[in-house]
């Protein structure tokens, strides 16, 4: 199978390439992904190459989401960009009234097998109405799969997964990481099946649980405290929906404490289901859980005040510390 | 007549020249994040806004640095919105795509394509129970045409006869796409007939028939004959944000636009008049002198505090 070395968002379209190249009833549609290839020049190529099978939509989110489902029922595998996260709720309907019905109504007479790639996230500047993380809207809905990438290799096979997949399924991307370094990707490889975590770095004092953008600050911390003796184990868990429990229990039986790091604010976050899940486990634990996430508040456009909210490396890596130290054993 | 010509001219530079600074501050540091200039729409907001009272409430969109300026908003703490200071309008927390300045019947700018428009029925709604013969004005783009919301507010807003003028300021894009391929008609004021209200084409590079457009469709909301469309061609001059590398630009097309413009344009109808041009060039200058020194006291001050982060969350 042929490696190329690509960034986040060139994974994602050599991911789109080859989808339409093997899937003839794919269609790519959303707002500027046409023509211009998109705002993030992800899209870009599609239209040239496969034509009327990749079109530009009017600014109508409802109307790209509602098509979506139908064309999905008729046999079709829209693979539609809604291009923040923050605009999937104007049309919210379409989602979760309908495309998360679809097969439970009909008793599985009927699919919807449309994927939803969008992004979102903070970003320098960015306003509280570009900058939220919505995992947690759409893990809350049953009958979508949900799942995030953090690595150019992940942003192609879960995008692959998530298209060749029969569910509605959201691929959230993130804009900070589309133009990130180069690394090598395996294209072509056969369908992964959906779920699974990866252990990003292996450690015996505390699990470091997270995902998304969050991943490479989390990294970034487990180093820092690797410096300072502390080990921690990072297992990043892209897909959400369905989320490997079990990867998390094994990483926690091991070390005895858990951290869960997301970008998202704390309340009603992934991060409660998974320290949820953990307590139902019964896994005994060191020390209580920590979830380490942005506190809930809007999100503010300034850089100095964001600064303040989002957790940053040095922040996790505080944190994680204060866990490990809470209770050390030595 | 040609004085209050000049005074729009000088009204469009105040706008030019904070959009210019902002173009420069981005591509220097000092403002970071996505920002949408308004550079050749100048006449719509400068037009529409002269004939609002001070009650009436105006909803716009992230492009509307030039709105916030025409509502009376002074430049110093909207530069200092837009580099992160605790001076700005919304001490930070709102940035260039989300200004709001009540105080100045300026509700706010808006990030959410469309979004704006049911709002302003609402606050149109407000004024029926207040007394204060409110009308409120939203402002959106063409694309915004297709939004549903904008569908609703104006279906809304005529079924109830609320006092609102919808100003769609069509510069024949959203974003990199013409707005001729994603309707089959771009002569969008033809869309109000189908919600029973007046719709007009008018000349968006043109302050005055902004403002004579503008004063009918607020007679006619203040006496109870509910909403206007008002549909302002127009074309930008600058990219839909900076950094945009505006590719989808026909070959010619800039230097068309130019000719248009309505700076350029009103320009030389003073001249044609035979305003002296040292009282046409003075107008660019003290327009230029009053943003360079705005931005250079918004930079003076201290950045938001982050201490402040959580605050103004809840009552
Ligand atoms: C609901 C929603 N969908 C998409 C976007 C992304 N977006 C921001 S501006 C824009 C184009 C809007 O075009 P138009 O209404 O013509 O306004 P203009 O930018 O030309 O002033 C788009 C698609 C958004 N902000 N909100
Ligand atoms: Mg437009």
């Amino acid at each position: 199978m042929p490696d190329r070395e690509l960034t986040y968002g060139e994974a994602v379209n050599a991911a789109l390439h080859r989808l339409m190249e093997e899937l003839p009833e794919t269609l790519v549609y959303g707002e500027d992904v046409g023509v211009p290839g998109g705002v993030f020049g992800v899209t870009r190529g599609l239209r040239k190459r496969y034509g009327d099978r990749v079109f530009d939509t009017p600014i109508s989110e409802s109307a790209i989401l509602g098509s979506a489902v139908g064309a999905a029922m008729m046999g079709r595998r829209p693979i539609v960009e809604i291009m923040w996260a923050d605009f999937s709720l104007v049309a919210l309907d379409q989602i979760v009234n309908q495309a998360a019905n679809v097969r439970y109504v009909s008793g599985g007479r009927l699919s919807a097998p449309l994927t939803i790639r969008t992004q979102q996230g903070g970003a320098p500047g960015a306003c509280a109405q570009h900058s939220q993380c919505l995992e947690a809207l759409f893990l809350h809905v049953p009958g979508l799969r949900v799942c995030m990438p953090s690595t150019p290799q992940d942003a192609y096979d879960l995008l692959v997964t998530a298209v060749h997949g029969d569910d509605p399924t959201l691929v959230i991307e993130n804009r900070t990481l589309y133009a990130g370094a180069k690394e090598r990707v395996r294209t072509g490889g056969p369908v992964a099946p959906m779920g699974g975590a990866r252990t990003r770095r292996t450690g015996s004092d505390v699990t470091i649980v997270t995902w998304g953008a969050m991943t490479h600050r989390a990294l970034e911390a487990a180093g820092t405290l690797a410096d300072q003796g502390m080990h921690a184990e990072v297992v990043e868990t892209p897909w959400l929906n369905p989320f490997d429990t079990g990867a998390v229990l094994e990483s926690l039986r091991r070390t005895g404490r858990l951290a869960v790091v997301h970008e998202a604010n704390l309340t009603g976050g992934f991060g409660a289901e998974v320290v949820a899940r953990v307590a139902g486990a019964g896994v005994p634990l060191l020390a209580p859980p920590l979830r380490i996430g942005t506190p809930d508040v809007r999100m503010p456009a300034a850089p100095t005040l964001a600064q303040a909210l989002v957790p940053g490396a040095g922040r996790i890596a505080d944190e994680v510390r204060a866990l490990v130290r809470q209770e050390a054993p030595r | 007549m040609s004085e209050r010509r000049l005074a729009d001219l000088l009204a469009m530079w105040r706008i030019r020249a904070f959009e210019e600074k902002v173009r420069d501050l981005r591509a220097e540091g000092p403002i970071v994040g996505s920002v949408h200039l308004c550079i050749g729409q100048e006449a719509v907001p400068i037009g529409a806004c002269d004939v609002l009272e001070p009650h009436d409430a105006l909803f716009a969109t992230y492009r509307g640095h030039g709105w916030a300026l025409a509502r009376g908003v002074p430049p110093q703490p909207l530069f200092a919105e837009l580099t992160g200071r605790a001076s700005g309008v919304n001490g930070g927390r709102g940035g260039s795509a989300y200004f709001t300045a009540a105080e100045h019947g300026f509700h706010g700018e808006n990030s959410i394509v469309g979004a704006g428009a049911p709002i302003a029925c609402g606050a149109a709604l407000a004024g029926r129970f207040d007394g204060s013969g409110r009308a409120a004005v939203s402002v959106f783009g063409d694309g915004a045409m297709n939004q549903g919301a904008v569908h609703e507010a104006m279906n809304f807003a005529a079924a109830l006869s609320l006092p609102v003028v919808f100003v769609c300021e069509n510069n024949r894009y959203s974003e990199l796409t013409p707005i001729a391929d994603m309707v089959r008609t771009p002569r969008l004021a033809g869309r109000a007939a189908a919600y029973g209200m007046p719709g007009h084409r008018v000349d968006g590079n043109d302050a005055e028939a902004v403002r004579f457009h503008m004063r009918d469709a607020l007679e006619v909301a203040r006496e109870g004959g509910g909403p206007t469309l008002l549909e302002c061609v127009t074309e930008r001059l600058a990219g839909h944000y900076i950094g945009d590398a505006e590719t989808y630009r026909q070959p010619g097309e800039l230097e068309r636009i130019r000719r248009r413009e309505p700076i350029a344009r009103l320009r030389e109808g003073l001249l044609a008049d035979g305003v002296p041009a040292a009282d046409v060039d003075a107008v660019e200058r003290r327009a230029r002198a009053e943003m360079d020194s705005a931005a250079a006291a918004a930079l003076d001050a201290p950045f938001a505090d982050p201490a402040t982060a959580r605050e103004h969350l809840y009552a």
